[in-house]
């Protein structure tokens, strides 16, 4: 099924996800491969966001949800009752649509998590902040002022501190949920530099309203519309040459 | 889900219009060289010659709509596919305008002596090149690959018209050397018009792309089930 050299990280079968009466998704069957990145896009209210916070169970905490169908990461059911929910988001990490930074210092903002995670270990843990800071390409931006509130920095540098602090408890997939909505052309062009090279350790999905930003940074798309998915193919193939009439009239701008 | 008509519609339009023009002066282009020839006209010749600015210009008005609308639209889908389509087939009809030109010049020079024979398959072999442009044009307008696949495969009956055509004339020259001026002249002709329907025929094989956006050209599938035997081997 999968083509050559790739391996399924994620998978959902005949996924099914309920507020409520309201049925948001609706038989998904899909398979995100291991350190590729797959965008799903689709318009408002598609799905999209829903899906991808089922990848980590970001949904639990909203009463009232229900959901059907499988989610396995590397093969195994991320509902099955023995798995840690707290582990599971340790592994799948997520960078929202706001950055979120804690209201802390750049340094805490990253230590924080290792924390409460248990390394007590000082210089443990200021390797890590660099590395992870390293990582999301903000280092030399904060190097010297690690001490200084996260909100002291500008957007699209809080985005990226939310990365780094996402990177910091070695995660396997980073899910990100339009990371970019928020911030300038340039930080832009900064975060999608940097999914470019997180692709090399970590499997990104990445959901974003820029169908651009789709054919830019991911090797595989989704496209998603009214609970379902339409199409799912490799990126320079969706938007060239989509199969789907659905897909074709939503990626060149012709929905209503 | 409704459609929307969208402003970049207009101007997707405005661009399939400048190509139609483009692809009618093209045509005439054709018309007018191989009927100057025939019929020995030096003004009908000389008309040809001016006339090739206009395509030219055409050309490369096409060139900065298709960027700009690139540029500024980044069209995706089956949208990408025609603007690329329309770039590289105004190239195409840029050179087929050249090579008329090409044939009026030979007829130029043609008509500096008497003619050597009444001509046949160099007009019948006009006529197949100008509606294969004409056709490959409005599959392009129409977004019909059936009859961008059906262009393709007149290309054989050129080929075939065009070995005639240097057969006769080879004919001809053994038996009197005095008339390989013209005959090397007329074979030139043959190959230009061959080399027009070759234009042509890429132009069906981007349409072809532009509709299906499966490439068919070189004979990656075969226009006409599959390669044929011999090539991709060692041949030829």
């Amino acid at each position: 099924m999968s083509p050559a050299g790739n391996s399924v990280k994620f998978k959902t079968e005949s996924l099914d996800f309920y507020y409520g009466p309201t049925r948001a998704l609706k038989n998904v069957s899909i398979e995100c491969f291991d350190k590729k990145v797959t965008a799903i896009i689709g318009p408002s209210g598609c799905g999209k966001s829903t899906f991808i916070r089922t990848l980590n169970r970001m949904n639990d905490v909203i009463a009232g949800t229900r959901i059907e169908g499988q989610v396995l990461l590397d093969g195994r059911n991320i509902h099955a009752p023995e798995v840690d929910v707290v582990e599971l988001r340790r592994r799948v990490g997520m960078v929202f649509q706001k950055p979120n930074p804690f209201p802390k210092s750049i340094y805490d903002n990253i230590a924080y998590g290792l924390r409460i995670n248990g390394m007590k270990d000082k210089r443990r843990i200021e390797a890590t902040v660099e590395r992870s800071l390293r990582g999301a390409a903000l280092w030399d931006e904060v190097k010297d002022r690690l001490d200084d509130n996260a909100f002291s920095l500008s957007g699209g540098q809080q985005q990226r501190l939310c990365i780094a602090r996402a990177l910091a408890v070695e995660p396997e997939v980073i899910l990100f949920d339009e990371p970019c909505s928020a911030i300038d052309p340039i930080a832009t062009a900064k975060i999608e530099d940097l999914i470019e090279h997180l692709k090399t350790d970590y499997t990104v999905i990445i959901v974003t309203h820029n169908m651009q930003q789709a054919a830019r940074v991911s090797d595989y798309t989704a496209f998603m519309m009214l609970g379902e998915l339409v199409e799912f193919g490799p990126t320079d193939r969706i938007f060239t040459a989509p199969a789907n009439k659905l897909t074709e009239d939503y990626i060149t701008g012709r929905f209503g | 889900m409704p459609k929307t008509e969208r402003p970049f519609d207009e101007e997707l339009k405005s661009l399939r219009e400048k190509l139609m023009e483009m692809a009618v002066r093209a045509e005439e282009q054709i018309a007018l060289a191989v009927r100057a020839l025939k019929d020995r006209e030096e003004e009908m010749a000389c008309r040809v010659l001016e006339r090739e600015e206009a395509i030219n210009l055409l050309d490369i008005e096409i060139d900065g709509m298709g960027m700009r609308l690139l540029a500024l639209r980044q069209p995706l889908a089956a949208d990408l596919r025609f603007i690329t389509s329309a770039l590289k087939i105004s190239s195409d009809l840029e050179r087929i305008g050249d090579l008329a030109v090409n044939i009026a010049e030979r007829t130029l020079d043609l008509l500096k002596a008497p003619q050597l024979k009444p001509l046949i398959d160099i007009p019948l072999m006009a006529r197949i090149a100008q509606e294969m442009v004409r056709d490959a044009i409005r599959a392009f307008v129409e977004g019909d690959d059936r009859l961008a696949r059906e262009v393709c495969e007149r290309d054989d009956r050129i080929d075939q018209l065009n070995g005639q055509v240097f057969r006769e004339l080879l004919t001809y020259m053994m038996q009197d050397p005095g008339t390989i001026s013209q005959a090397v002249d007329l074979i030139l002709v043959g190959r230009h018009l061959e080399r027009i329907a070759d234009h042509a025929t890429n132009i069906g094989e981007d349409v072809m792309y532009m509709v299906k956006g499966k490439t068919i050209k070189h004979h990656i599938e075969g226009r006409a089930g599959g390669p044929k035997s011999g090539e991709g081997g060692a041949g030829a």
